[in-house]
């Protein structure tokens, strides 16, 4: 047996978006362990509820991450509602459900570009990151902004999108709908991506329940661990909802689950549209939270389930704001994955995880 | 084989109009509603301060005494707090970028002077408010 070697994995590293940090224990070509080290990007974002009142913190909030921006002032805003015993207008938790799921479907699509790019196929990287844009298109005609949108109020939404901006949402879905589906067939049934991912970083289904792994990552190793079924806000007035599952648990469930979602999101956008009420988006929420009063959120990101917790102390700052991101759940899993494979698969497994380290360390 | 599962797309990319815009030489028109950067009506402007309060970022500045109104716009996070909190409605966003510059500085909007006529207007509305709140006052006594 040849002598353990440690090597460090990232915090740069040309495959990571983010700032990942692994030290990987390596013999010869094979990984032995891999160790997170966590606080590179730390930013103490919760400390500064001290600083920012109830209705400033939200445009933090949003800050945590770019990617699930639109996730985490939704999720932040509906605590704070529960907080101060308030309910959003209907509409208005429409119009969140629908950003919601134009922000996941935009998250999906950038990581299956990621991805692509992380096995060597360019070409099917930027068509994919071609289809996302399309989506920003939408956040910047509906919302004003492009990735960090500043559509949520404690109380409801900043702007009311019309019949006409509605229709527009459908029409750029329906064009992104065409094209996904080719992109999608390139994915699930290519050799070369085939060959890259079946059988790579397998997490069987009771290691994803011992460790509480969540989200999509979960859901590949057939854990039905999806937030939106639990009916919150908006997603009560679905229909229908069923999380989507695989069985395998390897890169390529993983990959086959997020594509399905993204099908999935446009089937609930369509839906919230063509049933969306009418009326107000903006309650003005009055007062303060009260002294000692507690609430908790909880939302489906892109990455999975993130739980919320506010405490108030009476004044128009809150006591305590607590996020518990999906990354931080799934990084015992991740380890878990990485151990026993081979380096030049280790970018890989760590991709379709999808980690978010800005989420992760705030 | 990858490339030919991606065929029509690959021929579309190759034949079609460019997804992408030559970028100076042309540019993309902003939509409308657009989240660019703030702009102020001075002449409508009452110098309250609560957009300084409502800021997230701390990018306003009202100075009272001076008669003027600042904002950082490199602070600034195109939130839209301070429009939407304005009793004047004097604050909206521009769907104009900031555009980029070598250092940090403040923009500085000042009260704009007052014409002899805009002054005796004021002075007049106010003495007509002034009589009108005496009357109201007289009118009160003579009933008790």
């Amino acid at each position: 047996m040849g002598q353990h070697t440690v090597i460090p994995f990232g915090p740069q590293h040309p495959v990571l978006p983010e700032p990942l940090h692994l030290d990987l224990v390596v013999d010869d070509e094979k990984v032995i362990e891999a160790i997170p080290q966590i606080g590179f990007i730390h930013r103490g974002l919760e400390k500064l509820t001290e600083t920012r009142d109830y209705n400033q913190f939200i445009y933090i909030a949003e800050r945590i991450c770019g990617i699930c921006a639109f996730g985490h002032s939704m999720g932040y805003a509906e605590t704070v509602e529960s907080l101060m015993g308030v309910q959003a207008p209907k509409r208005a938790e429409y119009l969140r459900v629908i950003l919601h799921e134009l922000s996941r479907m935009h998250s999906h699509i950038l990581w299956m570009g990621l991805a692509a790019d992380a096995f060597g196929f360019e070409s099917l990287f930027m068509h994919c990151w071609r289809l996302r844009e399309r989506v920003l298109d939408i956040f910047e005609a509906t919302t004003g902004g492009r990735v960090i949108l500043s559509a949520v109020l404690v109380g409801g939404m900043v702007r009311d999108q019309d019949a006409q901006m509605l229709q527009f949402i459908k029409d750029k879905i329906a064009s992104i709908e065409d094209d996904y589906a080719q992109l999608c067939k390139t994915f699930l049934e290519d050799s070369s991506v085939k060959s890259r991912l079946i059988g790579v970083g397998t997490i069987s289904e009771e290691d994803a329940r011992n460790y509480d792994m969540v989200g999509p990552f979960a859901r590949a190793s057939h854990v039905a661990n999806d937030a939106r079924s639990l009916g919150h806000g908006g997603y009560a007035y679905l229909s229908d909802f069923q999380p989507i599952l695989a069985t395998d648990g390897d890169c390529y469930a993983r990959v086959k689950v997020r594509a399905a979602e993204v099908l999935q999101s446009i089937s609930i956008i369509n839906e919230m549209i063509d049933s969306i009420p009418s009326g107000p988006i903006f309650e003005p929420v009055k007062g303060m939270p009260a002294a000692g009063a507690q609430a908790c959120g909880v939302v489906e990101q892109p990455r999975g389930e993130c739980y919320y917790y506010a405490l108030g102390n009476g004044t128009k700052y809150l006591e305590r704001m607590r996020m518990r991101t999906p990354t931080s759940m799934n990084l015992a899993g991740m380890a878990t994955a990485l151990a026993g494979c081979d380096l030049a698969d280790v970018n890989m497994i760590v991709l379709t995880i999808d980690p978010c380290i800005s989420c992760t360390e705030r | 084989m990858g490339s030919f599962k991606l065929g029509k797309m690959t021929l579309r990319s190759l034949f079609g109009k460019p997804e992408t815009i030559c970028y100076p030489f042309e540019t993309k028109p902003a939509p409308h509603g657009l989240k660019g950067s703030i702009s102020i009506d001075m002449a409508q402007c009452i110098l309250c301060g609560i957009c300084q309060k409502s800021c997230p970022a701390s990018a306003i500045t009202v100075d009272k005494p001076a008669g003027t109104w600042s904002i950082d716009r490199f602070r600034c996070v195109q939130c839209g707090s301070c429009t939407r909190v304005c009793p004047k409605s004097c604050l909206t966003m521009e769907p104009d970028y900031q555009k980029p510059a070598t250092s940090k500085f403040a923009d500085v909007f000042a009260k704009p002077e007052e014409t002899d006529e805009e002054k005796a207007a004021k002075a007049a509305a106010k003495a007509a408010k002034l009589e009108a709140a005496m009357k109201a006052k007289a009118e009160r006594a003579e009933k008790e």
